[in-house]
């Protein structure tokens, strides 16, 4: 601002202008905002940093150690196993979930009877508590009673009597917990591919389909490249949230075998919480920090406007 | 090209008919349009040429094939769409294109024709833009060239130029004609708007209520209305329609006003009956019927008078300029070769 033609003024000083001036003005209204966001966001964040730097434990203060936390964490052969899971958890969940999701929404947009019924029943994993579902889930690959291992029996594919231990054995464990998380992950994925669907105008379907597309076609060059802004938005989330999964895992198995289903979340709060090393557990998680940076950089990048869309410069 | 033949139409949503039966025949390189008031079923007819409504009962035919059974991409028509549906995401050559890339053609084929629809449209400069980046206009203008491209059987224009304001409109309408002059594509065009109709059909179409009420050339459905609801339809400012008896010394109506009529029709003497006089078609006559001024609204060109004549109001447009004021009796009379009798209860015409 030109406050050269202000300063002549006497009566208004620096802090009048301040308290006035249109652009500042904007900045008051965030500043209530922005406190709650440092207290509540970058506080627990840079004190977690910290304490990553301490020997933190329960009931004791720390010293700063500096990286030592994270030079023994890269020689722990559980921290490594639980990051390369939480990797491997988070890209097989997410590209079913991503393809299942898009599946079911295409099938939804289509006309069907009881189509507003259909639509709740997918919406029901979303619904059910986690913890609840988990716990479903841990009837469901139980041992003896799991109703998968009785739908094998009865299809012939096992012995009567001969049992698969779904949670007991490490692989099979964690194909187990990825499962529920693709269960329910699913209808978030699929409800918002659906409302993006709906903004499609059907017209553009005909237009295609005089154009001469097949129904692969279509999809291919009208629906999916539409689509892609709400893709790159619901895959985001959807790779945050089970990165930074827990309860499912917590619930299931603990982690266990073996820290076979550690998750970094997992493995983070067994250490810091229940094995009281707060500030070894504090470094595990907040190695989580450059994995979820790079994915919403990632985004970032695929969510920038694409130029046919509306609302950007023309350029 | 190709003809169309539509035989015997029909068209039901669940037990709702909205098509009862409809036959045109189109000929080749034929400029047809379909008008008629909201609702009546031309967009639908016309989805049904396309193949993007299936077809309840009847025969369609593009060229000597029945294509009632055949997909949209396999009839070979293009269509222009009310709201254009361009692809949002693709440029306004990809948009044009698209058909092309999709059977496969050569790269430089479909740069060839993209290029040519281009400089008959004007969209040279555009080539690039999304088409979020362009007018309306010449957005109408990507959605022909989208047609265009395809070099189809059959044009079908779905109110084409509804979006658009008043002056680009009459410019576009010229625009489509001359774009069928060059390339004589068989045309079937849906509109409401009788205009557009009369300046650009070869042949119009008048629906109403999933019906056809007449069709023929637009000066035919001028001259010779069928029944009333072509009467009033076709024309503007639209015919006069007066209700009273045929009887020896011409039409009576109400208030004993005895309006000259050309031919009685056979058999008609104290028969009910419609009176139709086009508003251009009544002069001023010192000696005519008198009738009182209502509004005078001075075109330039013309003047369009209401008047009231024995109890009914009727629009008159004269060559002249009137200086009538409101409420003076001014003399006026039909031109008897013109006039139309049409049946009071049945609405049809009584000309032979
Ligand atoms: N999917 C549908 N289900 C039931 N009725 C329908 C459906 N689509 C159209 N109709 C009915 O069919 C009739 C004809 O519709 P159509 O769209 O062909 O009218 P139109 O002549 O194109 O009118 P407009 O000039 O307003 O576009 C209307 O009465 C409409 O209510
Ligand atoms: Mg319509």
């Amino acid at each position: 601002m030109a406050s050269g033609s202000f300063a002549a003024q006497p009566e208004t000083t620096a802090w009048t202008r301040l308290m006035v001036n249109r652009n500042w003005l904007g900045f008051w209204f965030m500043v209530p905002t922005m406190i709650f966001l440092l207290f509540f966001l970058a506080w627990p964040l840079i004190l977690g940093m910290w304490m990553s730097m301490t020997d933190m434990r329960i009931g004791r203060g720390g010293v700063f150690i500096g990286l030592e936390n994270y030079q023994y964490l890269l020689e722990d052969r559980d921290f490594l196993n639980a990051t390369g899971f939480t990797l491997a958890y988070t890209a097989v969940a997410s590209v079913v979930k991503f393809a299942v999701g898009l599946y079911l929404a295409i099938l939804l947009n289509n006309h069907m009877p009881l189509k507003a019924f259909i639509r709740a029943i997918v919406l029901i994993p979303f619904i059910v508590p986690t913890v609840l579902s988990a716990v479903a889930f841990w009837w469901i690959f139980d041992t003896q009673f799991s109703i998968f291992t009785w739908l094998l029996q009865k299809a012939g594919f096992l012995a009567k009597g001969q049992y698969i231990n779904w949670l007991g054995d490490p692989f099979l464990a964690q194909c187990s917990v990825i499962f529920a998380n693709i269960w329910r992950g699913i209808p978030f994925i699929a409800i918002t591919l659906l409302a993006g669907l709906q903004t499609v105008s059907p017209s553009l379907y005909e237009a295609a389909t005089l154009d001469g597309a097949s129904g692969w076609q279509r999809f291919r060059f009208v629906t999916y490249p539409l689509l892609t802004p709400i893709i790159a938005v619901v895959m985001t989330f959807s790779v945050l949230f089970t990165f930074t999964d827990f309860q499912l895992i917590w619930a299931m198995t603990r982690g266990g075998p073996v820290n076979a289903t550690q998750l970094m979340a997992t493995l983070s709060y067994q250490r810091g919480i229940l094995g009281g090393r707060l500030g070894e557990g504090a470094a595990i998680a907040t190695a989580m920090v450059p994995f979820l940076l790079a994915a919403i950089m990632i985004s970032w990048f695929g969510l920038q406007r694409r130029k046919w869309q509306q609302g950007e410069s023309n350029d | 090209m190709a003809s169309v033949q539509i035989a015997d139409v029909r068209k039901a949503y669940g037990s709702t008919q909205v098509i009862h039966g409809v036959d045109i025949d189109i000929e080749d390189g034929e400029f047809v349009i379909l008008v008629g008031p909201s609702g009546c079923g031309k967009s639908t007819l016309l989805r049904m040429i396309a193949g993007l409504e299936n077809i309840s009962g009847g025969e369609i035919r593009i060229g000597p094939r029945v294509v009632n059974d055949v997909p949209p991409k396999e009839r070979d028509i293009a269509m222009v769409f009310q709201n254009y549906a361009l692809y949002p995401h693709m440029t306004v050559a990809d948009n044009m294109a698209f058909s092309m890339k999709l059977r496969k053609a050569p790269k430089e084929e479909i740069a060839d024709r993209v290029g040519k629809a281009a400089a008959i449209l004007g969209l040279e400069k555009l080539l690039d833009r999304y088409p979020r980046q362009l007018s309306g206009g010449q957005r109408q203008r990507v959605a022909m060239g989208r047609a265009i491209v395809r070099d189809p059987q059959v044009f079908l224009f779905d109110e084409p130029l509804s979006n658009l304001d008043a002056k680009l409109r009459v410019q576009m309408r010229t625009e489509i004609k001359e774009l069928h002059q060059r390339l004589k594509t068989t045309t079937v065009y849906v509109t409401h708007d009788q205009i557009e109709a009369m300046t650009m059909a070869d042949k119009i179409v008048v629906m109403h209520d999933g019906i056809v009420e007449q069709m023929g050339a637009p000066l035919d459905l001028y001259d010779r209305p069928a029944n009333l609801f072509v009467a009033a339809f076709i024309g503007s400012p639209s015919m006069n329609l007066l209700n009273g008896t045929i009887t020896p010394a011409g039409f009576e109506t109400e208030g004993g006003v005895v309006w000259p009529i050309g031919t009685h029709p056979a058999d008609s003497n104290g028969k009910a009956a419609v009176l139709g006089i086009r508003p251009e078609h009544i002069q001023l006559d010192d000696n005519g019927l008198k009738a009182e001024v209502v509004v005078v609204e001075p075109m330039g060109s013309e003047t369009q008078v209401v008047v009231r004549c024995g109890g009914q109001s009727l629009t008159c447009v004269f060559r002249e300029r009137i200086t009538a004021k409101p409420g003076e009796l001014i003399g006026i009379t039909p031109d008897t070769n013109v006039t139309h009798l049409f049946d009071a209860g049945t609405g049809k015409s009584l000309a032979a």
